[in-house]
């Protein structure tokens, strides 16, 4: 009836309005890092931190594997893609969660500790909201929801994904290479 | 009517419609509208128990009680009565002034609204588990230190942030998407533009504020550090990232009452507005500058004094757009056929006040002042003059402006005035002496006061006492208009933006044709006062 913009495009603008936000969300948390660390950072598992790096950049192109098979209407490249993007957000979730957590460096201690468990988990809160999105889509996928023509929701997960992603491209050298290391 | 999957019952068919989970803009415009106005009737209770303590230098009440009914009283008055009433108008006005059907995404404003309810209970359920009790501002370490319920508060505002930022993304994206056809962005009304202005305000800044509450909930419940002197934090991190959000908060709180003033200002004038593009621009100057002033908030906190005089300059460059505003509208007023009518009366109230309140606003700008005077009752005074005298006058305004397009009903014109004319004399002997006192040296938030004070402070009770009486009338008209008001027709102020081209109240789907639009929103041709309009 009003010259109506197509329901993806108004989402997709709402979603891109959402990442603006969330900018300032993690924005926030790395003002306070390099208002509290300042020119140091504490000692934390290099290996560790560039293993988890590379796998959630390398899950960003298996990301981007599974949006252009589907929108290409390859269905089996397009469901394993989505498996194996989600178990590698899966592995980096045990990288950081289940072994740099159980590190030394607990959330009580001190500064160190507090920023580096907040900027952590508020990104790891977003990586597992992805994993479950990107099930979602699999499962839809599975069900043969998706054309080449109609995958929106696809499109949005990918988006999603990568937006992680490249927070985590800032987040990890804050948390890792910048400034000198000291024990905290 | 849209037809969501899940929500078959859209749209206002009865008065229980207003108590579910409804997708459609006017009935979440009016829940906003009316669950708004709760708050401010219990905030405004507070306040009279603050003024109640005041009338005596010593103690009246137990201080902790003190401490948290004004904590309580600005909280609630702020995020839960002045940022979502404003929610409401837009939700209301906004697919009414554009010409579509409904907002662009009818189940997360749905779910907005309920969110705010939510953090409301929250915020409010605090008082059970020991009150917070350090102020709208929370400043750590007291914060760190004060009861449970200072947790649930922090929560609270989390909850409410996250209901304003999905509102902002709305509002954003349904004024970007859904215009009528030949609604370009140079007809859009102002009210639009200002809730632009203010969307992208509260889409970059609201993040900000949730991360430093969830920091604090952190570290009062789970032994982090981020503010505590004592374990390496920061306190003045706190200002920071607080007043990061909550300088911006200030513009979210009177850029859309600026709107809503803008809309009444031609009507009752019967003139085009005055420099339509210049206001539209001003909105984006102070959405813009409003970013970089948060620290004149915390002149005295030891800072450099160049970071000082950098803020200082921003600050009043802030003065610039909202100068060019204020001539606008006198340039409106200017030689128009002016129709007292309540609406017009509470927009002249705030253009009066708002100019007090603007240049108390610089004189606080002022780093040598502000010196003297910070945390004085001198920025109580300030305060409420923006916010009460700007803010809160528009909303009444704005009330009686569109009462007849929302309940179909006329409201009582002579109730109205009245409720203007004690709103302004009671705010005045409020407020205005607030300013004497913080120059004599009155701090603000404390339980008992030096003696000489009384006379002054027994004068500001009363005018808080003739303030809140104003409610009275207000309240009834809008309760006994509702159910026994003669009806309005579609147009009673033949103006001329959209909400006004379709039925009182608006059917669902609010347009039998769908508009198309081929002239500016206040091309008043002629000064026609409405009732000579009428009469053609």
């Amino acid at each position: 009836m009003t010259a109506w913009v197509g329901t993806v495009e108004r989402t997709r603008a709402g979603i891109w309005l959402f990442f603006v936000s969330e900018v300032f969300l993690f924005g926030a948390l790395l003002g306070m890092r390099f208002n509290l660390w300042g020119n140091t950072r504490p000692d934390l598992d290099q290996r560790l931190g560039l293993l988890v790096t590379a796998i959630l950049l390398a899950s960003s192109f298996f990301m981007y594997l599974a949006e252009s098979a589907v929108a290409h209407g390859r269905r089996v490249v397009f469901l394993l893609s989505t498996l194996v993007t989600a178990s590698l957000g899966i592995a980096f979730l045990v990288g950081v969660v289940g072994f740099e957590w159980s590190g030394h460096l607990q959330p009580t201690d001190g500064v160190y500790g507090s920023v580096f468990f907040a900027m952590t988990g508020l990104h790891a809160l977003h990586v597992a909201s992805g994993v479950l999105f990107i099930a979602y889509i699999g499962i839809k996928g599975l069900r043969g929801r998706y054309t080449s023509a109609e995958h929106f929701g696809v499109e949005a997960c990918a988006i999603y994904w990568h937006f992680i992603d490249v927070v985590w491209v800032f987040l990890y050298p804050a948390l890792y290479l910048m400034g000198t290391a000291v024990q905290a | 009517m849209s037809t969501h999957r899940g929500f078959v019952r859209h749209g206002a068919h009865g008065w229980s419609d207003y108590f579910t989970f409804n997708t459609d803009h006017k009935v979440i415009g009016v829940q906003y509208l009316v669950s708004t106005l709760l708050f401010f009737l219990y905030a405004g209770l507070l306040a009279l128990v603050i003024r109640f303590e005041l009338l005596d230098p010593a103690p009246t009440l137990n201080a902790n009680t003190y401490n948290a009914a004004f904590t309580l009283h600005g909280s609630v008055m702020i995020f839960l009565f002045v940022i979502p009433v404003m929610a409401g108008f837009a939700n209301y006005l906004i697919p009414l002034m554009i010409g579509a059907n409904d907002m662009a995404f009818p189940r997360l404003n749905a779910l907005s609204f309920w969110l705010l309810m939510l953090g409301g209970l929250v915020i409010v359920s605090g008082n059970f588990l020991g009150p917070a009790d350090t102020g709208w501002t929370a400043y750590a370490p007291l914060s760190l230190q004060a009861p449970d319920g200072q947790t649930l508060w922090a929560i609270g505002v989390i909850i409410i942030g996250t209901s304003s930022t999905m509102g902002g993304i709305n509002f954003l994206v349904t004024i970007g998407t859904l215009r009528a056809p030949g609604l370009t962005l140079g007809r859009l009304p102002l009210f639009c533009w200002g809730m632009i202005a203010t969307s992208l305000m509260v889409v970059l800044a609201t993040p900000v504020l949730t991360t430093a509450m969830a920091l604090l909930v952190l570290e009062r419940v789970a032994g982090m550090t981020f503010f505590a002197a004592a374990g390496g934090g920061d306190p003045l991190s706190w200002q920071n990232l607080f007043w990061f959000y909550s300088h911006p908060a200030v513009y979210i709180m009177i850029l859309p009452a600026m709107g809503l003033i803008s809309e009444i200002l031609p009507v009752f004038s019967r003139k085009p507005i005055f420099g339509y593009r210049a206001i539209a621009a001003s909105s984006m100057a102070i959405a813009i500058l409003g970013f970089l002033v948060w620290a004149h908030h915390m002149f005295t906190t030891g800072m450099d004094p160049s970071v000082q005089t950098a803020f200082m300059v921003t600050s009043m460059i802030i003065a610039v757009p909202t100068g060019v505003k204020i001539f606008n509208w006198i340039g409106t007023m200017w030689g128009g056929v002016l129709d007292l009518r309540t609406p017009m009366l509470f927009a002249i109230g705030f253009i009066g006040m708002f100019v007090i309140g603007g240049l108390s606003g610089i004189t606080l700008g002022s780093v040598p002042v502000d010196t003297h005077v910070h945390d004085s009752y001198y920025v109580v005074g300030h305060l409420h003059y923006v916010l009460f005298g700007g803010s809160v006058l528009a909303i009444f305004g704005a009330f009686y402006f569109w009462f007849p397009k929302i309940t179909g009903k006329m409201y009582d014109e002579r109730l109205g005035k009245l409720h203007f004319w004690l709103t302004i004399v009671g705010f005045t002997l409020t407020f205005f002496p607030m300013h004497w006192l913080g120059l004599q040296g009155m701090p603000r938030r404390v339980v008992a006061y030096a003696e000489q004070f009384q006379q002054t402070n027994q004068l500001v009770s009363l005018g808080a006492l003739i303030l809140a009486l104003g409610v009275l009338p207000f309240l009834y008209n809008m309760i006994v208009s509702w159910t026994r008001g003669a009806q309005a027709s579609s147009n009673p102020w033949s103006a001329l933006t959209l909400e006004w081209q379709t039925s009182s109240p608006p059917p669902i789907g609010n347009f039998d044709t769908p508009p198309v639009v081929t002239n500016g929103p206040y091309d008043y041709g002629e000064s026609l006062s409405p009732r000579e309009a009428a009469a053609d």
